[in-house]
C-alpha cells in the first residue's frame, strides 16, 4: 500500500471515529437528562403519593403539600386554546400558500414567517404585555368579567402567534409534496381549486398536517417565557379563560433557586420538569410516527 | 367539420420556445395522433386545449384556440366548464385518494351533475333511488373504460390498490364520467404493459364514435394503429398534418419521411 493511500484511510477512520462518537455523546445526553430529573425527582414521592402529586390542588410547600394538578391542567388549557386559536389560522394560511399563491408571493411571504419565527420569546412577552393583555381585560369588562387581563385567554393568544410561523411552515412544505399531477387530474376534471384542495390534497396531506400540528403542541408545551409574562401565574384551577393560570415551565423558571430552603421543594420541581419532559416527548413520538406515515403514502 | 381550429399558437417556458406559430384545424370524431421526438412540444399542444397548462406559471401563450368557435384563451372564458367538456387523460394514473367507485363517482358529483338525465341511468332513477342510479352510473362509465369486470366485487376498496393498467382505466372511466366531448390523452399507453396497453387502445377505437380523441404519443407503431389524423411536430414547428393514410404513404415534408423512416426520431 503506498503512503499516500494510507494516510487517505487514515484520515477516513479517524473522521468516522469522532463523527460516530459525538453522536453516540448527544443520545448519551438525552437519556442523562431523562435518568438525572428521575433521580433528583425521585425523593418527593417519599411523603406525596404519585396520585397526590399529579391529581392535588393543593401547593403549599411550606407545608409539604405539593399538588401538581393545577399547573398540569394549566399547561394543558393555555397549549389547547393557543391550538384552537392556530390551527384554522395555520391551516388556511398554508393551503393559501401552497395552492392558490404565486411562486414570487410564496416566497416573499415565506420570509416574513420566518422573520415570525425569529422573534424571541421575551419579545412576544413584552408584545403580550402591551397589548394582548389590555385587549383581554377590555374584553372581559365588555362582557361583564372582571378580570386584570393576565390570563389563561392572554397566554392562549401569545402561544398561538408564536406557533403559527412554525405551523405554517410546515404544513406548507407537506402539502408542496403532494405531487402535482394529483392537482392535474383534479382540476382537468373540472374541480376548482377549494374542491381539488378539499377532496385530494388534504387527503393525501393528511398526515403530514397531523404531524405538523403535533409538533406545533410539543413546542406550545414547553414555552416558558413569553406565557409566563402574561398569564397570570396564580397555582389554580381557572375556571374560565379570563382566569389566572399556571403552566409547568412558568413554575419551574419562576422558582427555582429561590425557595431551595423549603426540604423537598426542588425534588417537586424536578418532578414538574420530568411531566413536562414525558408530555413533549410523547407529542414529539407521536409526530414522528405520522411523518413516516406520510412517506408511505405520498 | 371542425370544432377545434388553432390560431397561430405560441408557447413558451420562460425564454424556451417550445411551439411556433402553430396554426390547424382538427376533425371531429376522429383519433388524431400528435406525433414527434421528445421535447418538440406535443404535451404542450395538448394542455394547452384544455389550459391545464395554466398550472406552469412560467408558460407565455399567444395566439388562439377556438372550440366550437369560442376562443379558450379570452379572459372571461369558465376554465371549470371548459375542462368539464374537453377531459385530459395523463401519462401516469394518479388514483384520487378515495374508493373505485368515488373515483367515477367525483366528476359527476362537483359538477353537480343530474344523472338520471345521462344515457348510462336514463329514467331509471324514479324507480330506484338516487344511489341506485348512481351505482348504474359508475357501472356505466366503468365498463365504457373496459374496467368494470375487474372491479365489481371491490368498488369500495381504495383506487391506489389497482395495479396500474387498471388505474390507467379507472382514469379513462373518471374522464369519461363528467361527458366531455373532446378527450386529450398524454401518452396514455407508456407507463402500461403490452396487454393493458392493448385493452386502452381498444377502448379508443369504441369511443371515437362519440368522442374527439387527440393522444400524444412518440411510438409511430401506436400512431399507425390507431389514428384516423396525425398531427407532426418537430422542434415546436408543425411540420405536416394530414389523414393517417395519407401521411404515412405520401408524406410531403422532407423532415416527415425521414420520421417515417427512422432517419430522425
Amino acid at each position: 500500500m503506498s503512503n499516500s493511500l494510507k494516510k487517505r484511510k487514515a484520515k477516513d477512520i479517524i473522521a468516522a471515529v469522532f463523527a460516530r462518537s459525538f453522536l453516540i455523546f448527544i443520545i448519551f445526553l438525552a437519556l442523562l437528562i431523562i435518568f438525572g430529573l428521575f433521580l433528583k425527582a425521585r425523593p418527593i414521592l417519599s411523603i406525596v403519593s404519585l396520585p397526590e402529586l399529579l391529581f392535588s390542588s393543593s401547593w403549599h410547600p411550606m407545608k409539604n403539600e405539593f399538588g401538581l394538578f393545577p399547573f398540569i391542567i394549566g399547561t394543558i388549557e393555555v397549549t389547547l386554546l393557543a391550538m384552537i386559536i392556530a390551527l384554522p389560522i395555520c391551516m388556511l394560511t398554508s393551503i393559501y400558500l401552497s395552492e392558490y399563491a404565486k411562486r414570487r408571493f410564496r416566497e416573499i411571504s415565506r420570509f416574513f414567517i420566518d422573520i415570525l419565527a425569529g422573534i424571541p420569546s421575551v419579545v412576544y412577552g413584552l408584545c403580550g404585555i402591551l397589548v394582548v393583555v389590555p385587549f383581554v381585560e377590555f374584553t372581559g369588562e365588555l362582557i361583564g368579567i372582571q378580570t386584570t387581563g393576565y390570563s389563561l385567554l392572554a397566554g392562549g393568544i401569545v402561544l398561538a402567534v408564536m406557533v403559527i410561523p412554525f405551523i405554517v411552515s410546515i404544513s406548507m412544505e407537506v402539502l408542496r409534496m403532494v405531487p402535482e399531477p394529483y392537482r392535474e387530474s383534479a382540476l382537468a376534471l373540472g374541480a376548482t381549486r377549494w374542491e381539488t384542495v378539499k377532496y385530494v390534497i388534504l387527503k393525501k396531506a393528511r398526515s403530514g398536517l397531523i404531524a405538523a400540528t403535533v409538533l406545533g403542541f410539543a413546542r406550545a408545551f414547553g414555552e416558558t417565557m413569553a406565557v409566563l409574562m402574561v398569564v397570570g401565574n396564580v397555582a389554580q384551577v381557572p375556571k374560565s379563560v379570563f382566569d389566572a393560570a399556571y403552566p409547568l415551565p412558568a413554575l419551574i423558571a419562576n422558582n427555582y433557586g429561590e425557595v431551595m430552603s423549603i426540604p423537598l421543594y426542588d425534588a417537586a420541581l424536578m418532578s414538574a420538569a420530568l411531566i413536562l419532559m414525558l408530555i413533549v416527548t410523547i407529542f414529539s413520538l407521536t409526530a414522528h410516527y405520522a411523518l413516516l406515515k406520510l412517506g408511505k403514502t405520498i | 367539420m371542425s370544432r377545434i381550429k388553432i390560431k397561430q399558437l405560441s408557447i413558451s417556458y420562460g425564454n424556451h420556445q417550445v411551439l411556433k406559430n402553430v396554426s390547424l384545424d382538427i376533425p371531429d370524431r376522429q383519433i388524431i395522433a400528435v406525433i414527434g421526438p421528445s421535447g418538440c412540444g406535443k404535451t404542450t399542444l395538448l394542455k394547452s386545449m384544455n389550459r391545464l397548462l395554466d398550472l406552469n406559471e412560467d408558460v407565455a401563450v399567444k395566439g388562439e384556440i377556438f372550440i366550437d368557435g369560442e376562443n379558450i384563451y379570452r379572459p372571461d372564458i369558465d376554465v371549470t366548464a371548459l375542462r368539464k367538456r374537453v377531459g385530459f387523460l395523463p401519462q401516469h394514473p394518479y388514483p384520487l385518494p378515495m374508493s373505485i367507485f368515488d373515483n367515477v363517482a367525483f366528476g359527476p358529483k362537483i359538477h353537480g351533475l343530474d344523472i338520471s338525465s345521462t344515457p348510462a341511468v336514463s329514467g331509471a332513477q324514479e324507480e330506484t333511488g338516487k344511489k341506485e342510479g348512481m351505482r348504474r352510473f359508475v357501472e356505466h362509465y366503468l365498463s365504457l373504460a373496459g374496467l368494470w369486470d375487474e372491479v365489481k366485487d371491490r368498488l369500495h376498496s381504495p383506487a391506489a390498490k389497482l395495479s396500474i393498467g387498471q388505474q390507467q382505466r379507472l382514469a379513462l372511466a373518471r374522464v369519461l364520467s363528467i361527458e366531455p366531448e373532446i378527450i386529450l390523452a398524454d401518452e396514455p399507453t407508456s407507463a402500461l404493459d403490452p396487454i393493458s396497453a392493448k385493452l386502452v387502445e381498444t377502448q379508443f377505437k369504441i369511443l371515437k364514435q362519440d368522442y374527439t380523441i387527440i393522444f400524444v404519443t412518440h411510438i409511430l407503431r401506436q400512431a399507425k394503429r390507431l389514428a384516423d389524423y396525425i398531427i407532426f411536430l418537430y422542434m415546436g414547428d408543425l411540420v405536416e398534418h394530414a389523414t393517417a393514410g395519407q401521411f404515412f404513404s405520401e408524406p410531403r415534408d422532407e423532415k416527415t419521411r425521414a420520421y417515417i423512416t427512422g432517419e430522425i426520431s
